[in-house]
């Protein structure tokens, strides 16, 4: 392992702070680029791992991360500073616009304006699901899954927690039969 | 029940079966915003996750909306303590386990399976998004350009949300 540098919390918490602010609709890109890149907190290959893990837990893919590299470098009082730095900002700005959204959000320039963003946010989560499903066309069986699931929430309206336990041990049992042989 | 204490179990609940991000739990806020506890109506829905996306930081912050739409200040911070603690606090205990068991099958296959579902839950999302959102044929039309537009090129996000804007503003949607 290399040698590692000390990092503060208050590094932390600015380096969180700057990436939540410069990220919209792809933190993670960002976020590569500040803690690899600029920033050098770890190698890109400790980076790749970690991301691989905070995909794959549930929660917001970010504020995993946050947590993981905040908690990596000063344990659990580095996480939660970690966290703040990333919602901290995020938080407020929100909050201001949810209040400007209140009190105008009825005129009709402003409904105007927000259908034309609401269409453009759907376009873009819809891209981010293909991108996504692109990997899928290596494991073609897996698919089933992933219609199953959206079929269950968009037009059957079933709850997800139930959904996702009932559906996860079937994908796991066929992720493991056909794509992850035995060694 | 109090609305806070509701909000936070619910945001709670979601928060431990978020794979896939914040994005994948969008059709079940919806569920629980519209459907079951009619906080808001669909255009409402479809106007926080709207307003969310041009709000710089990780996509959770829709929970923060939600909670100051329903519950103002107080059910702002607890639908995003509820959003993001639970799954943060099993990251924290997990990561160590994690790293143990680096490389072996069984990683594998949980990775494996569970990716599957995340990706159909990232595009359930956009349906409901979309659903929510697009009431013309033009909104059908800027959702889809907008999809074209972003797997062909790597323009800035923020510039197609400042010219969905425009476009609804000059009264195409």
């Amino acid at each position: 392992m290399t040698q590692r540098r000390e990092i503060t919390h208050s590094e932390l918490f600015w380096g969180f702070n700057q990436i939540a602010l410069s990220g919209f609709g792809g933190v993670m890109a960002w976020a590569r680029r500040a803690i690899v890149e600029e920033r050098e907190w770890l190698s890109s290959e400790e980076f790749t791992t970690l991301f691989g893990l905070c995909q794959f837990m549930p929660g917001p893919n970010i504020v995993n991360l946050s947590v993981c590299i905040g908690a990596r470098f000063q344990g659990a009082s580095g996480a939660v500073v970690s966290l703040l730095g990333l919602l901290l900002a995020p938080f407020v700005i929100i909050i201001a616009l949810g209040a400007l959204y209140g009190r105008f959000g009825e005129l009709p320039a402003i409904q105007a304006m927000l259908r034309g963003i609401a269409a453009v946010a759907a376009g873009l989560i819809l891209a981010m699901g293909v991108r996504m499903a692109a990997d899928l066309l290596k494991r073609p069986f897996l698919m089933i899954f992933s219609v199953a699931i959206l079929v269950a929430v968009v037009f059957l309206h079933w709850p997800l927690v139930m959904v996702m336990f009932g559906l996860a041990p079937f994908s796991m049992w066929v992720a493991a039969r056909r794509y992850c042989s035995a060694p | 029940m109090n609305i806070i204490v509701e909000i936070t179990l619910q945001f709670g609940m979601l928060s431990l079966v978020a794979f896939g991000g914040a994005g994948a739990v969008l059709p079940e806020l919806h569920r629980l915003a519209v459907e079951t506890h009619h906080w808001m109506n669909d255009a409402t829905f479809a106007h926080l996750v709207a307003i969310s996306q041009a709000t710089p930081g990780p996509n959770a912050i829709i929970a923060t909306l939600i909670g100051w739409h329903v519950a103002g200040l107080s059910g702002a911070l607890a639908a995003t303590t509820a959003m993001c603690g639970p799954s943060s606090l099993l990251i924290y205990f997990f990561m160590r386990f994690w790293e143990k068991i680096h490389g072996t099958r069984w990683r594998l296959i949980i990775q494996t399976g569970i990716s599957p579902l995340a990706i159909g839950l990232v595009l359930a999302s956009g349906c409901i998004i979309t659903r929510g959102a697009d009431a013309s044929w033009g909104g059908y039309g800027l959702t889809a350009a907008t999809v074209l537009i972003v797997l062909n090129s790597r323009w800035n996000p923020l510039w197609l949300i400042g010219a969905g804007a425009m476009l609804g503003l000059a009264g195409v949607i």
